[in-house]
């Protein structure tokens, strides 16, 4: 009997011997599924469960601070008579009186004030007011910082030298110092200029408000752009920088192009983390009365006023503080989360 | 219409490194090099590391500004140091390109591997609609082995091979003349390198390229090039056609190189002797004077520590720098 | 315990990543004998490094080894703890990295570097120490050693910090030297004096050397016996002369068929090898190299081949071979 040299007790079949055929082969291999950077970035930080609560926080508050005081029954300069001093949920006499009647009196969830406001719609409005203002700080702050950044580190030379010279020389100015002599000092003429039709709200935003926003863009820019300078100093060295340049890019291509497109994730972890710095700046400047005018609250000059009544009425301070704690947390480990989910160098 | 496409006469280039006034130190990356490149075809830099070869193909193409020396491409002077001559080099670009060594760092990460390859397309304006510009990138994916369905994807999901096939597509888009490859393949895996070799040697007989190969590896270079130069230390030391370089070379450096480089046959392997080279390559910021070569050089004597060898034409084609070359061979 | 001074069985290491199991050694096995040099030949992902490292315990989380025995010296490497490691290391077994620039520390001088490996190992004393650096930086072929023990690794030339790394390596007369790409980052003339240093060393210590690389030339010239990996695996094992003169697997055709050759009197236009190396996170049940082999056969997607020797040292991993070597059987 012939001997079959494929007999074997590896159960072969002749078959398998048969040349495999390109589809075959191709078949093994597969690539991956594209993914972008801000796919990858934004897919890291949804499994960064903290990252994500903490934006939840944020979008909270933010509903809180912006949407819901329009359909707050009260409102925050609101003195409601007889209603001073309240503790949370609690009712003066007078509304009392109304439940009885049958009417619906809506409660005061953080009591009231000692000017009988509601102090839920107060606390409210105080986020909204150091909110706006750690947003408002931070888009200067990125603007001006990043503009200064950029051109330094793109020119180098004497030009970089000198804007350089010029950040070490305003990080030696003091700021408390510096908006204290500039709302002395822009006191009169914001009043006068509030009188002018167009500009009433400088005198409900008020004018210590107008000086902190002024210091910020003088003062307060150079941390970011001393940030933005040295990533796109390094980011300058690249290759695919030279690749550009040897194919004829200009330079305001390649800045726009290659240059900021790849500082982008920095600067919006930067940007996140300047937004609760901005508001405990804000938040202890009003607590020392320099910040916005009554009677419009921001949780700092909240807790200020609540100072005085700290031993008989203290949730009048703890609410605001835990407030500001909150967002300043919340804002700080969400750019943290941010600074991980786009960080270039724990890519992998 | 020379055959010339490329010259290069007494080049240049020197970094500074610190110092001021009369202590202002340099690093002399290129010195007074010269060579031409025919229409056509590979001319081979090699070298080891500090010679000078990747700051002479940069500078070349202007992406250094030269400290002297002359460059003329295409018979028009395109840089003279001496006649302050330095022309505007956008229209050149389409001309003249490069290709990178590290296939990771000269690809933006944040662009598509479509737009990395249109952006010269969108440089020099080179399509008139839309949909011209993608059947351009496409075409250009194509003749480097990838396809379209590769266009919308980051450079960070390819291989080096492919991403260096990236780099060669986009140095291509403008559909340039000459191409100055540096180093393309010392960053690849052995069994990708012959696969890229192939497509240069391939591209540059389809679409008429002329080439000035530079690479540290002296058996790759013979392999695409037909001449290749050998540098030292900012200087060119030999320049010859390839097989001649090789087989039957002259300047005592050049013997050394070729020498040290191990060969893939054991036989051949354990019969040859090493032509050994002691000591280390001395600092570009202070070079031997004279001769750059003769702290390690076994021909060396005092002619060579005072004067500079010239480059000449010792036979036809074959230029060397060395004193002495009938003591070496 | 064997009789070879390293004996590596069927071994089986993964690193464990968030990305998945990245099987970086699927049934390695190596011998080795005393005053041997192996080299070690493959491409970035083919496991050659990780074979060297597991061997000196230097595979540490994420990776683990899942199956299969390494026996060196006498010593049951699998069960051996990490204070048991440090006896071995830089003792009977040492290794030399690829850039000695970052494989040497910047902030101490090169005599302190070299005196650490032998106070921790021997029982000589600071004088006695100092003495044998000397003698080590002699060895290796450095000029000044008096002076050079005083200096920094910056102020050294690369092709002199890696003879300080050989010498670190050597200073207690390891029975075994690694060496992972020790010549890549040189420059060719440095290169070539490294390798003879090493070849020179070798025959006055009488210690074995496993030589990792990607150079087929390096091995050509050093090597008693190759190792060829792809993907995790031996491809193909043999003497010096077997791998160049006698190939049986199309891998090892092919890198040999891809390489210019400074000697070749005319033009020739290279063979490459097709494709892309594989994901090691997703290897295919079968040959690992047959999406990329010109020969590949239905079979050779499915399952690895057995085992096919041509003599007592030359193997490979090959259906090709294996049905070539049934035929011949079934032929007599």
């Amino acid at each position: 009997m012939e001997k079959n040299p494929l007999s074997f007790q590896l159960k072969l079949n002749p078959d398998d011997f048969l040349p495999a055929t390109e589809e075959e082969k191709e078949s093994l291999v597969v690539m991956r599924d594209s993914v972008s950077f801000w796919k990858d970035g934004f897919r890291r930080l949804r499994k960064n469960k903290v990252a994500m609560v903490c934006l939840f926080i944020i979008i909270v508050v933010m509903i809180f601070a912006f949407i819901v005081p329009a359909f707050y029954p009260y409102s925050y300069e609101q003195q409601i008579q007889g209603a001073n001093n309240l503790a949370p949920m609690q009712y003066s006499a007078k509304e009392l009186e109304r439940i009885a009647a049958g009417e619906k009196v809506f409660p005061h969830f953080f009591g009231t004030d000692k000017m009988g406001r509601d102090y839920a719609i107060r606390v409210m409005m105080g986020s909204r007011i150091s909110l706006l203002v750690g947003i408002i700080a931070a888009a200067i702050i990125l603007v001006i910082g990043s503009v200064f950044g950029s051109i330094a580190a793109f020119a180098g030379g004497w030009v970089d030298l000198i804007m350089m010279r010029i950040v070490d020389i305003i990080y030696t100015i003091p700021d408390v110092l510096l908006i204290v002599l500039l709302s002395f000092a822009l006191k009169e003429p914001l009043k006068v200029l509030a009188q002018a039709p167009g500009f009433g709200w400088i005198s409900v935003v008020g004018e210590n408000l107008i000086s902190i926003f002024i210091v910020f863009a003088l003062l307060y820019w150079v941390g970011m752009a001393r940030m933005v300078r040295s990533q796109i100093l390094m980011l300058k060295e690249s290759e695919y920088v030279t690749a550009a340049r040897a194919l004829g890019a200009s330079s305001a291509r390649i800045i726009k192009k290659h240059l900021l497109t790849n500082c982008i994730g920095t600067l919006i972890v930067t940007t996140t983390l300047q937004i609760p710095s901005s508001i405990f700046t804000e938040s202890f400047l009003s607590f020392l009365g320099l910040g916005v005018a009554v009677p419009m609250p921001s949780l700092g000059s909240l807790a200020s006023d609540a100072i005085n009544g700290l031993n008989t009425y203290p949730y009048l301070l703890f609410i605001p503080a835990a407030v500001i704690s909150l967002i300043i947390l919340s804002f700080n480990l969400l750019g943290d989360g941010l600074r991980d989910a786009f960080d270039p160098k724990l890519k992998n | 219409m020379s055959d010339k496409l490329v010259q290069v006469e007494h080049l240049q280039q020197y970094f500074p490194a610190g110092g001021f006034g009369k202590n202002k130190k340099y690093v002399q990356a290129v010195d007074d090099v010269s060579f031409f490149i025919n229409r056509g075809e590979t001319l081979g830099l090699v070298g080891e590391s500090g010679c000078g070869k990747t700051t002479t193909g940069r500078t070349l193409l202007r992406l250094y500004e030269p400290t002297g020396g002359r460059i003329i491409y295409d018979d028009k002077v395109i840089f003279d140091k001496d006649k302050k001559i330095a022309v505007n080099m956008l229209p050149y670009r389409k001309k003249m390109q490069i290709v990178f060594q590290d296939p990771y760092a000269s690809l933006d990460p944040r662009m598509t591997v479509g737009d990395i390859v249109g952006e010269p397309i969108d440089i020099h304006h080179l399509a008139s609609s839309k949909q011209e510009r993608y059947d351009m990138i496409i075409e250009m994916l194509r003749r480097v082995g990838l396809n379209s369905e590769h266009a919308n994807r980051y450079p960070h999901e390819f291989s080096g091979g492919q991403r260096q096939r990236v780099g060669i597509a986009r140095a291509l888009a403008v559909h340039p003349e000459f191409i100055v490859c540096d180093e393309p393949i010392s960053a690849l895996d052995v069994s990708i390198q012959a696969q890229v070799i192939n497509m240069f040697e391939d591209l540059q007989e389809s679409m008429n390229l002329t080439y000035l190969f530079i690479a540290h590896d002296l058996s790759v270079v013979k392999h695409i090039s037909n001449r290749i130069g050998v540098m030292y230390l900012g200087r060119m030391v030999e320049l010859a056609d390839s097989y001649e370089l090789t087989m039957h070379s002259l300047h005592p450096y050049t013997k050394s190189l070729i020498s040290a480089i191990p060969i893939a046959d054991p036989k051949l392997a354990r019969a040859s002797k090493r032509i050994a080279l002691e000591g280390d390559v001395p600092s570009p910021l202070n070079p031997p004077s004279g001769c750059r070569f003769r702290t390690r050089c076994p021909y060396a004597d005092e002619q060579c520590a005072k004067e500079v060898p010239e480059f000449k034409e010792v036979a036809p084609g074959h230029y060397a720098a060395c004193h002495h070359l009938d003591k070496c061979n | 315990m064997s009789e070879y001074l390293v004996d590596i069985q069927h071994e089986r290491l993964s690193f464990f990543t968030p990305a998945g199991e990245v099987k970086a050694l699927n049934d390695v096995s190596i011998h080795l004998n005393d005053g041997e040099v192996l080299g070690i030949v493959g491409e970035s992902g083919s496991g050659k490094s990780v074979t060297a490292y597991s061997l000196m315990g230097l595979t540490a989380y994420p990776g683990r080894l899942v199956g299969g025995t390494i026996d060196f010296n006498g010593h049951r490497i699998n069960d051996l703890s990490e204070k048991e490691f440090r006896k071995i290391r830089g003792n009977e077994v040492s290794i030399i990295f690829q850039d000695p620039m970052t494989s040497l520390n910047p902030v101490y001088t090169i005599g302190n570097q070299i005196m650490e490996v032998i106070l921790l190992h021997t029982d000589k004393n600071k004088e006695q120490a100092r003495a044998r650096a000397k003698e080590l930086l002699e060895l290796v072929g450095i000029n000044e050693p008096e002076k050079r023990l005083k200096q920094y690794p910056h102020e050294l030339s690369g092709g002199m910090r890696q003879r300080v790394m050989i010498a670190i390596a050597l200073a207690c007369e390891p029975k075994l030297l690694i060496a992972d790409e020790p010549t890549t980052a040189l420059d060719v003339t440095i290169q070539a004096q490294i390798l003879e240093l090493m070849m020179d060393l070798k025959e006055k210590l009488g210690m074995a050397i496993i030589m990792i690389t990607h150079d087929l030339g390096v091995v050509a010239s050093m090597c008693d016996r190759i190792a060829v990996m792809y993907a995790g695996r031996i491809v193909e094992y043999g003497t010096t002369d077997d791998i160049f003169y006698n190939p049986k697997h199309e891998y090892t055709k092919g890198l040999l068929k891809s390489i210019p050759r400074l000697d070749a009197k005319e033009h020739e236009r290279l063979v490459p090898i097709e494709g892309t190396p594989i994901d090691l996170l997703n290897p295919p049940a079968g040959c690992p190299f047959a999406p990329r082999c010109s020969n590949c056969m239905k079979i050779c997607l499915r399952e690895m081949a057995p085992v096919t020797t041509f003599d007592d040292v030359h193997y490979t991993q090959c259906w090709m071979n294996q049905k070539e070597q049934m035929e011949r059987e079934a032929a007599k």
